[in-house]
């Protein structure tokens, strides 16, 4: 038997939809090759559907191209992307030879599998509903497998997957109670029996270098970086939101440098609180790096991370999936010692660069009493002739030179870039830190979403008595950035897909990720152990959650054999219908119909029973037997006043 | 592979047999109708159910080795879509009523074409299969209609065929699960002797020694008679019906002495078989001819008459002797 057209065309749909969940992912001209082998074959099974499957010297030096083209653009076989690609790839080949029910059966379920596959890129609710989405194509590609009567009309494509899909939907809206109650109790692996997946090779987010004007691309960036959730509820003041990344220590004339700072011992804790600690969760997006960012400074390492002399934090492995951390900070603090070491490299400087600038820091520094004045003076500096603007003038080779006495205009990275190289020429050790600054309160959900957008830089210059103490030369010139965030500092630069309104709904789409992630994406182990606790389980074990596993589904498979076990009623006709609400009716008032008893019978026992209403029982049982017995079609206005009778009827 | 699992299949159906004779074929004959309910609806996976099952369990180890909640959550999705859809073809089968079987006399050799007809009651049945010996049929029901489904049986021999257990069974509504239920109706089909195809020209009442009368059935000859249903339409006399204002028949005349009287009995120095169908073979052309005939057999005797119900008498007690 093979596969009639309507049953191609929807195996066809089906594996098309399998497909466009992986071209987010998939190499251009890959996807471009597999959406035309699909569509090839699908015309030529249209017009030359005598032909067959496609012969094998078409479909073998595909199967070996395949493989080639994934080693050609990944290198290798195996992995996840390589992978994914290779199982797209296959399941189009096989709906190059399908042309029975079999071959197209075995299609779909490998397409159920490659449509799992694209959630391992992107774990997000939008990716989730869309694989959802996909799934009824293949469901009603399954049912229109199932064979029709022989003989029957042909259908169309279009009539069938109009029955298909809403069928389809039914199904997955009624099998979501007990996929829900699966996924909550299946229990989880305490530890992966196999590798994790390789990370992505695509980073996003700020890398471990800064050249003035490189951040500019991430700083039109509006995903999410990471979201932060408050143990108190209320997040600092706006001023207060630096979240420390990177400290940046090396200058070679144009790029900024991080060097990895030795981990922090116990002893190096040189750090003196001066405020109550701020206790928060920072819930990272993947970024495939390794740093996490903290409001400075950090007290103290999260399991998993280490934290380095400079205060940042680092985790033991690069970040491939949405991880939450608990942190803990202190906004006010002060720090005594300066090692020797950190004071020569926060003073470092290339030769022969920036002459100018050097020259500026001179002057300053001969005039100053202080360290202060020196930060006064160029702050000064920066709020009177500075402008702020993304699209900042390329530099030439002396960089600072040429943003401080010629463009003067700049952004962030301009800004503590050429702060720092003035402060380091006037003798005071300076760094510059790169991060995030800033977030959007969700009110909404009580937590604060940080966008890629948000990326700042700033310096850190350190003073006698005080330790490393945070400025931020942006705040001089554009201090909307730092009280009001990212987008008001380039408000008048934004193009129109980054209009305030659409942050707003963005902002509440953002609340339904959120959600999503804490709650779906990272349930693990932890939270399952947990969710026994109502009945008093404190921390289920595998076995009560098996048990409470088996409960559910029982109760669940219980409710759904009883839909399958209802009988269905035979409506009947209007007369039926009226009789029978009668016969309950008089059932109530004690005598019921006996099943195989006929209406003079009945009427012969209720007339003993109820003498005082003989009279009327009489008539309407007279009603019903004309109405049911003297003609095969019973006149509608007769029928209505035989109902009217019979629910007028009182015996007792 | 199938052809070496085969007898290891039967083995294991044996056993199941003896141990559950309502599950299988053992079942006894049963009366119509036949309703089908939950005690006699047996489901089982499909090999396609069994490899989709394979597939989830796979899917279910990656997503839980890589920590991947969304894929599990797919995977959970998937495996109760499918594990219900064991109630959605159970809801196929279940209440769905057998109520007629009917097949039309055949000869030994051809096929019965067996009416079988259901009833869906009140709701729609989609992808419903059913077989009778080796035939296969789909068929689909609409709410609250009869579906008729016609199965060709072949034939051997004649006499009463049992007709065999029926397999009623669907894999709606994805292939999974395919839930059957086996249906023994008792119900006997008649199948005519088959005839033999050359043979002696049936014999002539050899008491008759008068001289033969050998008239056409034309419209002028004979006798008229009102029309019985078992008649041909050729006999019909239109002009004496139309005068009479009712439908006439004008019978061939009858001459005693010319009737052919087919005996068992005769034939004797033959086996039995090969008597019985050169009697068959005898009506048929007798009825040809339309001539009236008379049979005897060792039961009974039957006619002298001609006709459609004769006819299948004559062959009825044909197909029915030992």
């Amino acid at each position: 038997m093979k596969l009639d057209a309507r049953q191609f065309d929807l195996v066809a749909i089906a594996i098309a939809a399998a497909m466009i969940v992986h071209v987010p992912h998939l190499p251009v001209w890959l996807s471009a090759a597999l959406f035309v082998i699909l569509v090839a074959r699908w015309l030529q099974r249209r017009s030359r559907g005598h032909w067959g499957a496609a012969p094998v010297w078409v479909r073998l030096p595909l199967t070996l191209a395949l493989p080639a083209a994934v080693i050609a653009e990944f290198g290798n076989l195996f992995g996840r992307e390589p992978g994914s690609v290779l199982a797209v790839g296959m399941l189009v080949l096989k709906f190059t030879e399908s042309e029975k029910p079999r071959d197209a059966r075995a299609a779909v379920v490998f397409g159920c599998f490659v449509l799992m596959a694209a959630l391992l890129f992107d774990q997000s609710l939008p990716m989730t509903c869309l694989v959802a989405v996909a799934l009824l194509p293949q469901l009603a590609a399954l049912r229109a497998l199932e064979p029709r009567a022989d003989g029957a009309p042909a259908t169309t494509t279009l009539a069938e997957l109009r029955r298909g899909l809403p069928a389809a939907a039914i199904s997955i809206a009624a099998a979501v109670p007990l996929a829900l109650l699966a996924f909550l109790f299946l229990p989880r692996l305490a530890e992966p029996l196999w590798g994790a997946p390789a990370p992505n090779q695509g980073k996003t987010g700020i890398s471990d270098s800064m050249t003035p004007g490189g951040l500019s691309e991430l700083l039109i960036d509006d995903t999410p970086a990471f979201r932060v959730d408050f143990a108190g509820g209320t997040p600092p003041p706006p001023a207060q939101r630096y979240w420390r990344g990177l400290v940046m220590w090396r200058f070679d004339g144009t790029t900024w440098a991080h060097v990895p700072a030795a981990p922090m011992r116990d002893a190096d804790a040189a750090l003196e609180p001066l405020a109550a600690p701020l206790r928060y969760e920072v819930t990272l997006e993947p970024s495939q790096q390794r740093w996490l960012f903290a409001l400075d400074m950090p007290l103290t390492a999260p399991p998993g991370t280490w934290r380095n002399t400079d205060y940042t934090l680092v985790s033991e492995k690069p970040i491939a999936d949405v991880t939450p951390f608990k942190l803990e900070s202190t906004l006010s603090y002060r720090q005594t010692t300066l090692p020797p070491r950190e004071r020569r490299i926060a003073l470092l400087l290339p030769e022969g660069y920036n002459p100018r600038a050097l020259a500026l820091a001179a002057q300053w520094r001969e005039n100053a009493r202080e360290p202060r004045d020196v930060i006064r003076a160029a702050l000064a500096m920066y709020n009177a002739d500075f402008s702020y603007t993304l699209a900042a003038p390329p530099l030439g080779r002396n960089s600072m030179d040429d943003f401080l006495f010629d463009t003067r205009a700049g952004y962030c990275e301009h800004f503590s870039s050429s702060f720092t190289v003035l402060m380091r020429a006037a003798g005071v050790p300076a760094r510059v830190v790169v991060g995030y600054q800033g977030g959007y309160w969700n009110t909404l959900g009580s937590y604060l979403v940080v966008r890629q957008s948000d990326a700042h830089a700033w310096s850190e210059v350190w003073l006698d008595g005080e330790g490393w103490v945070r400025v931020d030369p942006t705040a001089a010139v554009r201090p909307e950035r730092v009280d009001r965030g990212s987008r008001a500092a380039s408000a008048d630069e934004a193009p129109w897909y980054r209009a305030e309104w659409l942050l707003a709904l963005r902002n509440r789409w953002d609340l339904v990720n959120h959600l999503w992630n804490r709650i779906v994406v990272q349930f693990s182990l932890l939270q399952q152990q947990g969710l026994l606790t109502p009945f008093g389980i404190e921390r289920a074990q595998w076995r009560d959650l098996a048990i409470a596993l088996g409960i559910g589904t029982t109760t669940l498979l219980a409710l759904a054999m009883l839909w399958a076990l209802r009988r269905d009623r035979d409506a009947g006709d209007a007369v039926d219908r009226a009789y029978r609400r009668l016969g309950r009716r008089l059932a109530r008032a004690g005598l019921a119909r006996d099943d195989a008893e006929g209406p003079a019978a009945y009427l012969d026992r209720l007339r003993q029973r109820f003498p005082q209403a003989a009279g009327e029982l009489e008539t309407v049982f007279a009603r019903y037997i004309a109405l049911r017995y003297a003609s095969a079609s019973p006149d509608p206005a007769a029928t209505h006043e035989f109902a009217a009778a019979a629910a007028r009827l009182k015996v007792a | 592979m199938r052809a070496a699992l085969r007898p290891l299949r039967l083995r294991v159906l044996a056993a199941a047999e003896r141990r559950l004779p309502a599950l299988t074929r053992l079942r006894p004959p049963e009366a119509l109708p036949i309703r089908l309910h939950q005690r006699r609806i047996y489901v089982l996976p499909t090999v396609f159910g069994a490899v989709f099952g394979l597939m989830l369990a796979a899917m279910a180890l990656g997503a839980l080795n890589y920590n991947n909640n969304p894929a599990l959550l797919l995977t959970c999705l998937l495996g109760a879509i499918a594990f219900l859809s064991v109630l959605g073809g159970y809801r196929a089968l279940d209440g769905l009523t057998l109520r007629g079987v009917h097949a039309a006399p055949v000869f030994a050799g051809d096929a019965l074409q067996v009416e079988l007809t259901f009833d869906p009651g009140n709701r729609r049945r989609d992808a419903l299969r059913v077989q009778v010996a080796d035939a296969t049929i789909a068929f689909a029901a609409d709410r609250a209609t009869l579906a008729r489904v016609v199965v060709g049986l072949p034939t051997i021999r004649r006499g009463l065929v049992a007709l065999p257990r029926v397999r009623l069974w669907t894999t709606w509504p994805y292939g999974l699960f395919g839930p059957w239920s086996w249906l023994n109706p008792q119900i006997e089909l008649l199948v005519y002797p088959r005839p033999e195809t050359t043979g002696p020209a049936p014999p002539e009442d050899v008491r008759d020694a008068g001289p033969r009368h050998l008239r056409q059935s034309g419209d002028d000859y004979g006798t008229l008679r009102e029309y019985r249903d078992s008649d041909p339409q050729r006999m019909i006399a239109w002009k004496a019906s139309a005068r009479l204002d009712r439908l006439m028949v004008r019978e061939p005349e009858q001459i005693a002495g010319r009737e052919l009287v087919f005996d068992y009995a005769a034939l004797d120095g033959m086996d039995v078989e090969a008597r019985i169908s050169r009697l068959a073979r005898w009506v048929l052309a007798a009825e040809t001819q339309h001539r009236p005939y008379t049979l005897v057999t060792s039961r009974e005797r039957l006619g002298p008459d001609v006709g459609t119900a004769h006819r299948h008498r004559c062959l009825q007690a044909l197909a029915l002797l030992p």
